[in-house]
């Protein structure tokens, strides 16, 4: 098995490559439309905007090719975001890949600081190959300000003054709001879980 | 529930760790990897590598280790050190470092902040601020790595995290430069003048010497994490002791 990290322009694509190599998973790093539709899984990562991310997918001519994709995947933190319909970020809508029913919006973390950012618990877990190696109450790495509310795809939430989506599963696509790659044993556990579905 | 963090502070001069007391007399502590790997598997939940020459000398830090570090770590890590502009920040990031921090070049151009928050989002840029009370008033200083070199910066602490935040960072560092090193606890009162300012997350630095001394910031200045050096490269406290203790006292960690 073998999973080809899409290079969407605005990711630590390194760290995540080195997670599977920690666990000697194959891997390699893409924007090549042809590898990437004939890969057998296929995961999508991403750091910061939801309008500077789509861009650069749309820039690299990655749109059409992601929204078909058919094999297992997985989008991680705004990778997972850019799966849904919509975005509501930076006071303006944008329209994901539309592989998850469902928006985006930002988080209301009420008083609390934002971003949401460290060690926060992953609860109501849903059974799926993903979340089959957890328990309830892990603690998994979250930074964002953004998130997808709780929706029938929902498999694993997580509370930060309201409750949202830490883990989304629709068909054969799956996302983590959180950083697998940098949420210790519980993350090696879902990244491993997705290499060998 | 969020966790609080346990983040131990690597020091890094010529690629080794090392520390100092009040930023003075540095000592070797170790090899940079084969540290991040011991606090990894003792259960930090995240760590911070200050290259503390990197500013003084004019010099930026490796984007080589900190690939050897990522490669390593199954945990978050932030680099800081003479990053002055968005390419040396996209560099560090794009090597493995989950977040970039400012401090000395930030305080020269504070329009770096907002540059940074534009190509990366505020969520891996920190920024940390060396802090120094003199006669009741905090007051911030640059160029700390070097005793000769540090200035005052006229600015005051409060009004720096209010313009910072303002501008795009994503988390505070606030180095208590009194209580540094000196293992006296952290200095609860500022950083709870700081926390009633500051609406992103907020890490106390400067001062741990013992397992009271996190349980008093985390509960009376309301932190979202704790860093520490000493106390941890010297053995003086266990992370997984200290966790431990930490939740017998009621605070939500990650065991």
């Amino acid at each position: 098995m073998s999973v080809l990290i899409v290079d969407t322009k605005c990711a630590n694509l390194a760290s995540v490559g080195f997670a599977f190599d920690r666990m000697g998973i194959t891997n390699r790093i893409s924007d090549d439309p042809t590898e990437i539709r004939s890969a057998d899984r296929v995961l999508i990562p991403g750091v910061g905007s939801a309008p500077y991310a789509m861009e650069k997918i749309r820039a690299a001519g990655l749109e059409d090719t992601l929204r078909l994709l058919n094999q297992p995947v997985l989008g991680i933190c705004l990778g997972m975001q850019l799966l849904f319909e919509t975005l509501e970020e930076g006071g303006t809508s944008t329209a994901g890949l539309g592989l998850v029913p469902g928006h985006v919006e930002a988080l209301d973390t009420g008083d609390l600081p934002t971003p949401h950012m460290g060690w926060n618990q992953l609860t109501d877990l849903i059974d799926d190959p993903l979340t089959h190696a957890l328990n309830e109450g892990d603690h998994a790495y979250f930074v964002h300000s953004f998130a997808a509310l709780i929706t029938n795809e929902t498999v694993a939430t997580c509370r930060y003054h309201t409750p949202f989506s830490a883990m989304v599963r629709h068909n054969n696509v799956r996302g983590c709001q959180f950083h697998p790659e940098r949420s210790s044993q519980t993350g090696s556990a879902i990244l491993k879980a997705f290499a060998t579905l | 529930m969020l966790a609080k963090r346990i983040i131990p502070c690597l020091d890094v001069r010529d690629g080794r760790v090392v520390k100092g007391v009040q930023f003075r007399n540095h000592e070797d502590v170790g090899d940079i990897v084969e540290l991040a790997a011991r606090y990894r598997d003792e259960g930090a939940d995240e760590l911070v590598f200050y290259d503390i020459t990197a500013s003084t000398d004019d010099r930026q830090v490796s984007a080589d280790w900190i690939g050897r570090v990522s490669r390593e770590l199954d945990i978050p890590f932030c680099v800081a050190g003479g990053i002055d502009s968005v390419a040396v920040a996209g560099a560090r990031l794009a090597a493995g470092a989950d977040k970039i921090s400012v401090n000395s070049p930030a305080l020269l151009r504070p329009d770096l902040i907002d540059e940074l928050q534009d190509a990366f989002g505020r969520q891996c840029i920190v920024v940390g601020i060396d802090t120094f009370e003199q006669d009741g008033t905090y007051r911030v200083k640059s160029h700390t790595g070097d005793p000769y070199k540090t200035r005052e910066t006229g600015r005051t602490t409060l009004d720096w995290v209010l313009e910072a935040t303002d501008r795009g960072a994503g988390e505070i560092v606030l180095n208590c430069m009194n209580q540094d090193g000196v293992r006296q606890g952290y200095d609860v009162k500022q950083l709870k003048a700081v926390r009633a300012v500051c609406n992103v997350p907020l890490i106390a630095s400067g001062g741990a010497g013992a397992t009271k001394h996190f349980e008093t910031v985390f509960k009376e200045a309301n932190v979202d994490g704790a860093l520490a050096a000493s106390v941890f490269h010297k053995q003086v406290i266990a992370i997984p002791d200290l966790k431990r203790d930490l939740v017998q006292a009621g605070l939500e960690m990650r065991l």
